[in-house]
């Protein structure tokens, strides 16, 4: 078997630590397999990158760096990755289930005419079979996959399925460096602005969410809410009738038709809890639920539940926190 | 001009949904279908593209015999064809499979400026069939997208605005091009009585693998690389906690419980 590749994606060089969560796993499935662990990266002045990759656990870098490859295109970096791939055949690639990571994976599925194990929440290796288990239905089920066929074998994975791989300055490991140099003429996109979100936290990698829902009725309601997140360092989410009472933008709707979350807790504020809410949010390490209905589905997936009106408990609790926090 | 868009037709997001867990298959008699919410932002955007540019539109989907009721709301809309990729062979197939599918219709209708489609179903959940069909095709992939901010037909351009992590990024891509689209973009409008009638009446080409000229070792469940091995329900959750008492009593113990969680700093 050969080995298992994984994709470090950035932002023009930048990165989370979330953008080497999956070697940590990917570790484990190449040891179960007896190969190794690399990591992929394509871009322009990324030598920190390749240093992380390797603090992380990678134990090689495939490595395309190039000025063609500063901001991610998904035509150019798909080019790049079936370059790489062609040449050293990897066994599995491993990416997130992000826009980039889902860009780039569909984009060589296409070329190399492979499918794709999408938002995986899990990943082992049994009897030689490397299997895959995705949430369907919005959680209810977990369908296992089994894919023995495919080379390379792309899975995306949701990100937080895994725990971070600890990080150890200083390791090395050998670096395979392609030439590979495109020009723009060779990519039908061209990226002309980023406009930044006003939404400074990410709500997938966030750790902490508290969500608003129709309990909260009327806009106004979103004010406390960021307020309650603002004190706990969360982030601000919003459930889909929410948003579709136009009380907040939709980039901040988890959900089957939103974002799904992982975050380690998630405070549910005035949201019923219907199958559609719960298929974004199921899996957080620790869910509260406030809601005036001591009947209301959320509170058959919360760990804590306090009936009461919302308006009453936020502002109770924010005095109860800013107390203990010293705020 | 011609614009394209392709539509799935998925369990209600609301039903409760039923496996046989058994045979590992779903019980789709009891579901009501519906169109894949993202995929109506796709066909109003196609509408609206129209509008503004004067181009036709074709939808097409693929699945089984019932999959033509999404299409039947397409025309209903006022799309100006439809196409049902319909056979049985395709049962099962993967991701590749079905782009390998869509991409043949795409080019059988011929001229195809655009590709619209919704950035992922809400079934399948996997959000890869458009970047697939862009690699397939050799079009332009815009995927997330949630503005369209020009077409240029004649300069074979389009501006847009794709929502990534942490905000948006403003593209410009060559046409032809699939723009997959997400919630947002615009407000899906409902069909006209007189729309559902004339749609009532209309017959619905269908193209089988023969007619698109598909090899048969790309599609369906024996091309498919993964197979479902098994289908089971998550252990439930721990009983929850309700906490009950005065409110200041309450708020106590919940805030003593969180912080020992040691997340909140």
């Amino acid at each position: 078997m050969g080995d298992v590749w994984v994709y470090i994606e950035h932002k023009e060089g930048f990165t989370s630590p979330f953008s080497y969560e999956l070697l940590g796993v990917g570790k484990r499935i190449a040891q179960e397999r007896g190969g190794k662990v690399c990591a992929l990266v394509i871009g322009e002045n990324v030598d920190s990158i390749v240093k992380d990759a390797f603090a992380y656990g990678a134990e090689k870098v495939y490595l395309i760096s190039d000025s063609s490859f500063k901001s991610f295109r998904s035509d150019l970096f798909t080019k790049a990755a079936c370059t790489l791939i062609e040449k050293y055949g990897p066994d599995i690639i491993l990416f997130r289930s992000t826009t980039q990571g889902t860009d780039l994976s569909s984009g060589i599925a296409g070329k190399l005419g492979v499918g794709i194990c999408a938002d995986a929440v899990n990943i082992y290796h049994e009897n030689n079979v490397l299997k895959m288990v995705r949430a369907a239905f919005g959680g209810r089920f977990n369908v296992t996959v089994a894919n023995e066929r495919a080379f390379p074998k792309l899975v995306t994975v949701r990100p937080k399925a895994f725990e971070m791989p600890e990080k150890k300055e200083g390791q090395e490991g050998e670096v395979v460096k392609e030439s590979l140099s495109l020009s723009d003429a060779d990519s039908f996109i061209k990226v002309l602005d980023f406009l930044k979100s006003s939404v400074t936290v990410n709500l997938v990698e966030a750790d902490i969410i508290v969500s608003g829902g129709r309990g909260l009725g009327k806009p106004e309601g979103f004010n406390l809410i960021k307020e309650f997140a603002d004190l706990i360092g969360g982030a601000v989410g919003a459930s889909r009738a929410a948003v579709d009472s136009g009380w907040i933008p939709y980039e901040h709707q988890v959900g089957q038709t939103g974002k799904t979350v992982k975050p380690k807790l998630y405070i549910a504020c005035g949201i019923s809890g219907a199958i559609q809410h719960l298929a974004g949010m199921r899996t957080s390490d620790c869910i509260v639920a406030i809601n005036k209905d001591p009947d209301a589905p959320i509170f058959k997936v919360a760990t804590f539940g306090i009936v009461g009106d919302l308006y009453q408990v936020i502002p109770k609790l924010i005095e109860k926190f800013k107390a203990k926090l010293g705020k | 001009m011609k614009v394209a868009v392709c539509i799935k037709q998925v369990p209600d997001t609301e039903a409760e949904i039923k496996w046989d867990t058994e045979k590992g298959v779903l019980k789709r008699d009891a579901i009501d279908p519906i169109t894949n919410p993202f995929d109506e932002f796709a066909v109003e955007e196609a509408l609206l593209t129209r509008e503004k540019y004067d181009c036709e539109i074709y939808a097409i989907s693929m699945g089984p015999e019932k999959a033509q009721d999404v299409l039947r709301n397409a025309l209903a809309l006022g799309v100006n064809g439809v196409y049902h990729i319909l056979d049985a062979q395709l049962s099962g197939s993967d991701t590749y499979g079905t782009a390998y599918a869509l991409a043949a219709a795409i080019k059988k209708i011929g001229d195809v400026d655009i590709v619209f489609m919704g950035r992922q179903s809400t079934d399948g959940n996997t959000g890869v069939v458009p970047g697939e069909l862009a690699a397939i095709l050799g079009y332009t992939p815009l995927t997330y997208v949630a503005k369209i901010r020009e077409i240029d037909f004649q300069g074979k351009k389009i501006v847009v605005e794709r929502a990534v992590e942490g905000g948006f990024e403003v593209v410009e891509g060559k046409l032809p091009a699939v723009v997959s689209v997400i919630k947002g973009i615009n407000e899906p409008r409902l069909p006209n009585l007189m729309g559902i009638r004339k749609a009532a009446k209309m017959e619905i080409p269908k193209w089988s693998c023969d007619d698109l000229g598909l090899e048969k070792d790309k599609v369906g469940l024996s091309a498919s690389a993964t197979r479902v091995v098994e289908i089971s329900v998550p252990p439930p959750k721990a009983q929850g906690e309700v906490l009950k008492g005065e409110l200041d009593e309450v708020a106590e113990t919940l805030v003593s419980k969180l912080l020992d969680l040691k997340i909140i700093k």
